[in-house]
């Protein structure tokens, strides 16, 4: 990504005689003083775009993608600059704009053209927004939101119709996510104002190549296969070197904090230039760099990078990186994409991988030079992790990728488009339909469903009672629609884009000053020193302590939108359960780890601990065979335990249990609650389980059978916030209710309509609704994870064993460790309620 | 003010079916019986007592480019009839904001138009004004007021801090408990024995936590419990056991 750090070494594998000469003189002479060779993919892609081709690039960070993705441009526009914006380079992340533009005038100025280079993001001045609207440079580097705020405007067709470039950057990243469906919708809008620009994707290594490929290219009308762009490889450079840590310390049953390797962490710190060590979630992020700096006697420079803290911070963070001042950045997924930061020797990933291809990405943060291996060390944080480790160690070196597929016909954000569409002007239903088949996500949109669509932007589209009289799109004679009002074109900017951020709190520093009335503190200061989601914050009591930017905060209160905060001098913090940054298990790391469980003859690699651990559970229970799903029952207290071992990952396990505890209470199991890991489920209840299943009073192929997919399910989601949660952010993205702005108080009585409410309403009167729809097809795949589920209970189907036990075994006691410690989302709230009540009768009736 | 006399009981069930406990609330004297759907019955005077209805709110901002689901009075007037059902008064008393805005009553369809004016067979009704709609027009049917007097106590929509002994709505209360690191937020009754302020009907009503300022004016030193409806149950809490 950072042009200036191409490598010197790197002689082409053709030699300088082979296809070299395709590339322009100017720019072979640029390489030629800066001592340089062209790379094979910076020569294929500009041989195939010169074809008038659209390409996909896949290389490794640090291959000069984004050098080989401006030559065409350079080329074409050498002559010919100042005839208004020729490339476009949309890249995820705001913050990366700067730099790629920076990066980019260095070649431009000593190949010595006549190129501009302008930046566009939500962070540049109107003014300079304005001008870009009448005179645009030649190279735009913008974002995908970005994208979709053009082509609204009234003058689109001429701003744009002079493109002749796209170049679309991180794109794997980007597909997989409604942003990228945003973006999507967006090209295809382009390939209508500009029919004849072509298209450059850079991707790192993906699951499914062709997939992007399609997703670069204008997909044609029939129904055949995709129509797919040009493919260029840059090659994957060395095998990385993947160490898992192996630690003398007791290896933890449950948990993610790694409390016990903090030592051996901070050794391989000392040892590397600069150390990029990754976590899944910020609370991992904030334990994890408290504790290095407990242990830091040398006093090492180490750093904290993740989502919640203040931007300037973040950017500081960042340019002490590129400067080589930092030995040591703990992260979140942050820093999992963007800017090559030249000097970073070692990958330490915390916790477990999840996936095989994000464990690369992130090795990949390290691959300085191509030639040389990455060097990554994996931290388990408890044994289970250990098997994920180990599994994702094989399938780093197999090279395997299990990356997620594009974003497709995601109908929200449809409706942010359509809407987005009649803001430029007036458009013909037909003509529209046409066009959003030409994009890769909507290239199989019915036209009942896109007509549903444009009857949400225009009425909110409901069956029995309509807003005729307001609609937003009106009729003209020709049968085209067009914007009812100005207004709604303003409204449109100030909502435009996919990301629905949870409601976020300024965590304001401040001190408390003794003084004033009767031994009152007063609070002053004020730095803020990042944002938490209110959620967390409206569970703090004022005195309560967090860990937060790296400090112990001691809670003072909540002003407006700010939380105050103060240092404190408690060593032991109560730590922010902050959800944000989980990652699902992958399926395929899942599928490793169950063929390992079955396989003992594969344990060499494991060490002693897991190894026994394992041992004694085969000892004392069984081990399943792959394909098989192991249920063990036992009691322990005063319940009933069954623990089953699915490994489909946290999300699939909570509706599993929400579901399976359904079932139990109608078969009078007396359910009481259950417990949900990445790897296992727990549910407990009042009844003996074992006596049950062996009497045939409990058959477990019906309690796991496939049908639980439809009345069960369907009477879970009516009440289910997950759903809820869901359906906020798809109401949002497609325009129903408005994101809440900044400053805005909350009142109770506010004029504004909770999503949930919302939600309530539309289910029990049109379950049929767009909105419904939208929402349910991403819980499906996120929240609640339907298809794994259906994967899972396919797969069991008639291969679930069933071992009675005496006592909890070995395997389940990584699960049962996560009682009570992980609150199932929202759902006992009635049992905790009575609980609640419960508790106050109990204390008045208590005799003493 | 309209005054009403107490009546005998008759001989018909006052206990709400579905609910396993009846949950009774006193004010001032008067024993009143909490319903999950945040009506109140007053069995001594055949009368269910419903605040904040907020009628077509959803359809409330139309006009603005907000198309949320016009099903609200449809929903609320579900539920309404439900509770009627079970508690078979004789007279509905909505105590104020039972529109969300003056020309909620034109925006009606017609199927919810007539459904309220079916109200008006199943039991007497009696509109109390509020700040949403403070004038309401006659052919809604039933009898429009500003203030009722139930026996001895002052039905209102907006509670006086003053008041002796009052029911109101307005406000819409909402009490939260921090239950597991989990916060229950749950629509509320909220009295001291003398004042009792019920929660908003209304399917698309919002909630304003007790323990903000509004509360503290009508409940000085937090001197109050909480009545708080979950799925299945009413409980009750004190004021000490609840968070902001």
């Amino acid at each position: 990504m950072k042009l200036s750090s191409i490598p010197t070494i790197a002689p082409s594998p053709l030699g300088g005689g082979g296809p070299q000469p395709k590339l322009p003189h100017f720019v072979r002479d640029w390489f030629a003083t800066r001592g340089w060779t062209p790379r094979q993919h910076q020569i294929d892609v500009f041989v195939k775009a010169a074809q008038g081709r659209s390409v996909l690039l896949i290389a490794p960070t640090g291959g000069g993608k984004t050098l080989a993705s401006f030559l065409p441009s350079l080329s074409e526009l050498k002559d010919s600059g100042g005839q208004g914006l020729h490339t476009l380079y949309v890249s995820p992340l705001k913050a990366l704009a700067v730099d790629i533009a920076r990066n980019l005038e260095h070649p431009v100025r000593e190949m010595g053209l006549d190129i501009s280079v302008e930046t566009r993001t939500g962070d540049t001045p109107p003014a300079k927004r304005q001008r870009q609207r009448h005179r645009p440079p030649d190279i735009l580097i913008t974002t995908p939101e970005q994208v979709a705020l053009l082509i609204s405007m009234a003058e689109a067709p001429r701003l744009l119709g002079t493109l002749r470039r796209v170049i679309i950057d991180e794109l794997h990243a980007l597909a997989a996510s409604k942003r990228g469906a945003l973006l999507s919708l967006g090209l295809a809008r382009l390939q209508t104002l500009a029919p004849d620009h072509r298209r450059i994707g850079l991707s790192a290594t993906v699951a499914d190549v062709n997939a992007l490929r399609a997703w670069i290219e204008p997909q044609s009308d029939d129904e055949g296969a995709d129509e797919l762009a040009a493919l260029v490889e840059g090659g994957g450079g060395a095998t990385p070197e993947i160490a898992i840590l192996d630690t003398d310390q007791r290896i933890p049953w449950a948990g993610h904090s790694a409390r016990h390797s903090i030592g051996d962490i901070y050794w391989a710190i000392e040892r590397a230039r600069m150390a990029l060590v990754f976590v899944n979630t910020r609370s991992q992020a904030e334990t994890i760099f408290q504790q290095l700096w407990m242990v830091n006697e040398a006093g090492l420079p180490i750093a904290l990078h993740h989502g919640s803290l203040d931007a300037t911070q973040r950017r500081k963070v960042e340019a002490a990186m590129a400067a080589g001042t930092l030995r040591a950045v703990v992260s979140t997924s942050t820093l999992d994409l963007g800017i090559d930061w030249g000097e970073v020797d070692l990958v330490i990933n915390v916790g477990a991988p999840k996936g095989s291809s994000r464990i690369l990405q992130r090795i990949g943060r390290a691959n300085h030079r191509l030639e040389e291996p990455s060097r990554a060390l994996l931290v388990p944080a408890n044994r289970f992790e250990v098997l994920e480790c180990e599994a994702a160690r094989a399938a780093v070196i197999e090279g395997a990728q299990d990356t997620e597929g594009p974003a497709e016909l995601k109908l929200d954000v449809l409706c942010q488009h359509i809407l987005g569409v009649a803001c430029a002007g007036p458009f013909h239903p037909d003509a529209l339909h046409a066009e959003v088949k030409r994009s890769f996500a909507y290239r199989r949109l019915e036209r009942a469903l896109f007509d549903k669509a444009v009857a949400f932007v225009s009425t909110g589209g409901y069956a029995l009672k309509g807003y005729d009289r307001y609609a937003k799109l009106r009729p003209l004679a020709d049968g085209r629609l067009r914007l009812a009002h100005p207004r709604l074109a303003q409204h449109y900017r100030l909502n435009v884009g996919t990301i629905v951020a949870a409601e976020m709190v300024k965590v304001r520093l401040v001190r408390r000053r003794r003084g004033g009335l009767e031994g009152t503190s007063a609070l002053v200061g004020g730095r803020v020193l990042g944002e938490v989601e209110e959620w967390f914050i409206e569970q703090l009591k004022p005195g309560d302590t967090f860990l937060f930017a790296g400090e112990v905060l001691r809670f003072e209160g909540l002003d407006g939108l700010n939380a105050m905060a103060s240092r404190s001098s408690a060593s032991d913090p109560m730590v922010p359960s902050y959800l944000g940054g989980r990652f699902p298990l992958s399926t395929y790391i899942a599928g490793r780890v169950r063929a390992m469980l079955a396989d003992p003859a594969s344990w060499g690699h494991l060490p002693p601990q897991v190894r026994d651990w394992l041992s004694v559970q085969r000892w004392k229970s069984r081990l399943p065979r792959q394909e098989e799903m192991l249920v063990e029952t036992f009691p322990r207290g005063s319940r009933h335990y069954l623990v089953c071992y699915p490994f489909e990952g946290r999300l699939a396990h909570q509706t599993l249990g929400m579901l399976v505890t359904r079932r139990l209470e109608r078969m009078g199991a007396q359910p009481m609650g259950f417990a949900a890991s990445d790897y296992a489920l727990s549910v407990w209840a009042v009844r003996d389980l074992s006596l049950m299943i062996g009497t045939g009073r409990l058959s477990l192929q019906e309690l796991f059978d496939q049908d639980m997919l439809g009345d069960d399910l369907e009477a879970w989601l009516e009440e289910s916030h997950l759903m809820k949660r869901t359906f906020r952010n798809v109401a949002i993205i497609a325009g129903l209710i408005e994101r809440r702005s900044p400053g805005q108080e909350k009142t109770g009585r506010q004029t504004t309509v909770s999503s949930d409410l919302i939600y309530d309403v539309l289910r029990s009167h049109e379950p049929d609704h767009i909105l419904l729809k939208a929402a349910f097809d991403d819980a499906a795949t996120g929240l609640i994870d339907l298809g794994r589920l259906a994967q899972l209970l396919a797969r069991i189907r008639g291969r679930i064993i069933h071992q009675p036990l005496d006592a909890v075994s070995p395997l389940a006691v990584p699960v049962m460790l996560e009682i009570g410690r992980e609150p199932v989302y929202g759902e006992a709230d009635d049992a905790l309620l009575e609980e609640a009540a419960n508790e106050l009768i109990d204390e008045a009736m208590r005799l003493i | 003010m309209t005054p009403f006399s107490r009546k005998p009981p008759t001989n018909s069930s006052t206990k709400p079916c579905g609910s396993s406990e009846l949950t009774r609330i006193r004010v001032g004297g008067l024993e009143l019986l909490a319903d999950l759907s945040g009506a109140l019955h007053a069995p001594d005077y055949r009368a269910l007592l419903v605040a904040d209805l907020h009628f077509e709110k959803g359809s409330s901002g139309a006009r603005r480019g907000a198309h949320l689901p016009p099903y609200d009075t449809r929903s609320t007037l579900k539920t309404l009839m439900e509770a009627i059902e079970r508690h078979r008064p004789e007279r509905l008393l909505a105590l104020g904001d039972s529109f969300h805005d003056r020309a909620g009553p034109e925006r009606l369809d017609e199927i919810d138009r007539a459904a309220i004016g079916t109200l008006g067979n199943a039991v007497d009704v009696m509109w109390i004004t509020g700040n949403h709609d403070p004038a309401l027009p006659a052919s809604l049917g039933g009898r429009i007021a500003a203030e009722i007097a139930l026996g001895p106590v002052m039905l209102r929509h907006e509670p006086r801090a003053g008041a002796t002994w009052e029911i109101a709505g307005h406000l819409h209360p909402v009490a939260q408990i921090t239950r597991r690191g989990r916060n229950l937020r749950r629509k509320c009754f909220i009295g001291d024995g003398g004042r009792l302020v019920m929660p908003a009907f209304g399917a698309y009503t919002g909630g304003l936590n007790v323990l903000s300022a509004p509360f503290g004016v009508l409940f000085p030193e937090r001197r109050f419990r909480v009545w708080m409806i979950g799925g299945r149950a009413i409980h009750v809490f004190p004021s000490d056991r609840i968070s902001p």
